[in-house]
């Protein structure tokens, strides 16, 4: 046992001697695995990053989030958007009261419009919802109130500004219980929302101002003839793994009061959070094995790289090798010498390629904005795979230098 | 009767160089007893590297024996091959062979790594000393070969050769790359040692460096042609000299 570990080490140590005689050929050896790793330090902790943010913007939709919009219906065999709405504000009543996996629900009704203030005007998204919209979309008020049943019902004209509104209407924070202009009639500003950021698209979601359904119906759009027609629902199933459940029950109910037959298409559409979540996921997921494959490639490149530089040692240093046979070493020392001076420069390389990708990530998070994530296991994989790489391209060169006969190498010029 | 330390019988080797075979050796016979200094002489062709080769267990011999120590060595694969160039032979070579930007107590030091017994670093550390001590290199020890003159390059290749303790010294051309002055210092080391009680093979085609040696073995065409005392040779020498100055 003794024995076998002080000859270990001996071989150890002959290996390492090798790569200290040689700075420059070992440090461009190292190279590309160097490069290698780093590269696929940077991608992945990007790509995570990238992936945690998205996840997170999501969740700021509101958990169990559902849209139902209006769809294509088919009209004598052809399948058409007619732009009327199938939806009305009594469809989510009616899902609201008869899906027992429906927490909230509410009709919603957009358009836009430009906003006055004293002097001060901006353009935004006027969504006109209902009392359980701040739930569903996991929304609080920083300052004031929600507008109440009777404003819904009364089509008041109140509103509830977000906070990009607020900040560019009244930039000395005062917002609540002014008046503002919306397409020329005045509303009672009754509180602000609290500010929730980017989404997953890069859009400003505070840049929004929130009043009644009703009143948008009302007084901004003036639908003559289908007055109860709305835009959307938005839906919240009581929990997550309720939410296919909640869908199921809604598609069904939807189906019975818009009449439709058994063979009849759905005139509305759902999607969910969750579905909008894998469908972000699901990008991000590509990109990452796009750029995963290039770091991939490039850890292969700097494989082949100790390869070469492995071919090229064993022939220069045929004398060395037939000279250490001639000594005594046999076969499988020589396999363990150029096999273990490939790996210790692979793993060398390897170590130094995570620290490199470390510091470029954080770099980049630090001038591009980025959040990034190195993790333990991009660490442990990118080690282990450039361990690999050694071994893998270190065995061909190793095994010739072995087989060499010890007379030719010997004689070698 | 003393068992020979080098038992060579009806050694062939045959060389097949596509269609034709050449038989670089044709039935050597040859004995060497311990303590002796044997220089094996002859122009190129005649074999005497082929025989080296074998001698060294670096080739198996075509047919015939060849015992080294009391073991038959002629039909040993490579591994154990090696372990008996380890334990019973040290080599010292015509270009020295010594790795580059390598100490000489590292290049001294070498055969121990691969031996059958494991030696720590302090013991290879001593006995390293003590064979640059014996070949006279005391002070040199961490120099690269690149700093060394070629005598003292060979003399380093002596004190690796000699570090193993092995049963013979084999010597290949050892003086090939040096001059007249450096070649006389590293066979008085040769002498030296012979005196001490090692065994020395010598292959070489000079008879200025032949005449160190204690015995002459002459080789041609494969074969040995004639095997002398150094006396023998000494006096022929002599006699040819004489022969030359009196004819003018």
């Amino acid at each position: 046992m003794r024995v076998t570990l002080v000859r270990t080490g001996n071989i150890l140590k002959v290996g390492l001697k090798a790569i200290f005689r040689n700075k420059m050929r070992s440090s461009l050896t190292m190279l590309g695995i160097i490069i290698g790793v780093a590269c696929v330090i940077v991608v992945v902790a990007v790509a995570s990053g990238a992936s945690t943010s998205i996840q997170s913007s999501i969740t700021s939709l509101g958990t169990n989030f559902i849209m139902i919009m209006p769809g294509a219906v088919t009209q004598s065999g052809a399948r058409i958007f007619t732009g009327q709405s199938s939806l009305s504000p009594a469809d989510a009543d009616a899902i609201k009261a008869e899906c027992p996996s429906v927490a909230y629900a509410t009709p919603g009704e957009r358009t836009s419009g430009q906003i006055v203030a004293g002097e001060l005007n901006w353009a935004t998204q006027i969504q006109g919802v209902g009392l359980d919209w701040p739930f569903i979309r996991a929304w609080n008020l920083e300052q004031g109130t929600w507008f109440s049943e009777a404003d819904v019902k009364g089509a008041a004209k109140v509103c509830v500004l977000g906070h990009t509104v607020a900040d560019n209407l009244f930039p000395d924070g005062d917002a609540v219980g002014q008046v503002v202009r919306i397409k020329n009639v005045p509303f009672k500003v009754l509180g602000v929302l609290e500010k929730k950021g980017s989404n997953t698209m890069g859009q400003d979601q505070d840049d929004l101002a929130a009043t009644p359904y009703t009143t948008v119906m009302n007084r901004l759009q003036g639908h003559a003839g289908h007055r109860d027609r709305i835009d959307v629902i938005y839906v919240s199933a009581v929990s997550v793994d309720k939410v296919a459940q909640a869908q199921k029950e809604i598609e069904a109910l939807l189906r019975q009061r818009q009449k439709l037959g058994p063979g009849q298409d759905n005139n509305f559409m759902m999607r969910s959070q969750e579905e909008i979540a894998s469908m972000a996921a699901e990008n991000t997921r590509t990109l990452s094995i796009l750029l995963g494959t290039v770091a991939a490639v490039s850890l292969l490149v700097g494989g082949i790289g100790i390869m070469n530089i492995m071919l090229v040692s064993v022939t220069e240093r045929t004398r060395e090798i037939g000279l250490r046979m001639a000594i005594g070493a046999k076969g499988h020392h020589v396999l363990a010498q150029f096999l273990l001076e490939a790996v210790v420069l692979s793993v060398l390389g390897g170590a130094i390629g995570v620290l490199l990708g470390a510091v470029c990530s954080q770099a980049i998070s630090r001038f591009a904005g980025w959040p990034v994530q190195i993790g333990a296991s991009s660490v442990g994989i990118a080690f282990g795979f450039s361990a690999v790489v050694g071994i893998f391209f270190g065995f061909y060169p190793a095994r010739k230098a072995s087989h060499l006969d010890p007379i030719e190498a010997l004689r070698y010029e | 009767m003393i068992q020979a330390l080098v038992d060579i019988r009806d050694l062939v080797k045959v060389y097949s160089m596509g269609e034709v075979e050449v038989r670089a050796l044709d039935g050597v016979d040859l004995a060497v007893e311990p303590g002796e200094f044997v220089a094996v002489m002859g122009p190129s062709g005649s074999g005497k590297s082929t025989l080296m080769n074998l001698l060294g267990c670096l080739d198996r011999p075509t047919s015939g024996t060849y015992r080294l120590d009391g073991v038959d060595v002629s039909s040993l694969d490579a591994d154990e091959r090696a372990e008996i160039r380890n334990a019973k032979i040290g080599f010292v070579f015509q270009s020295f062979n010594l790795l580059p930007r390598t100490t000489a107590l590292e290049n001294v030091e070498l055969p121990l790594l691969y031996g059958r017994a494991a030696f720590g670093s302090e013991e290879r550390l001593e006995r390293a000393q003590k064979v640059l001590t014996q070949v006279g290199l005391v002070g040199r020890e961490h120099h690269h070969p690149s700093q060394l003159s070629g005598g003292q390059q060979q003399r380093v290749a002596v004190a690796r050769a000699l570090i193993t303790d092995p049963a013979v010294l084999l010597a290949d051309e050892p003086t090939g790359n040096l001059d007249t002055r450096t070649s006389e210092e590293v066979m008085a080391i040769f002498q030296e040692l012979n005196g001490q009680g090692k065994t020395i093979l010598l292959i070489t085609h000079e008879l200025d460096v032949a005449v160190h040696a204690k015995r002459v073995v002459h080789m041609r065409d494969g074969k040995i042609v004639k095997d002398e005392p150094i006396e023998q040779v000494k006096a022929q020498r002599a006699e040819a000299r004489a022969r030359a100055e009196a004819r003018p």
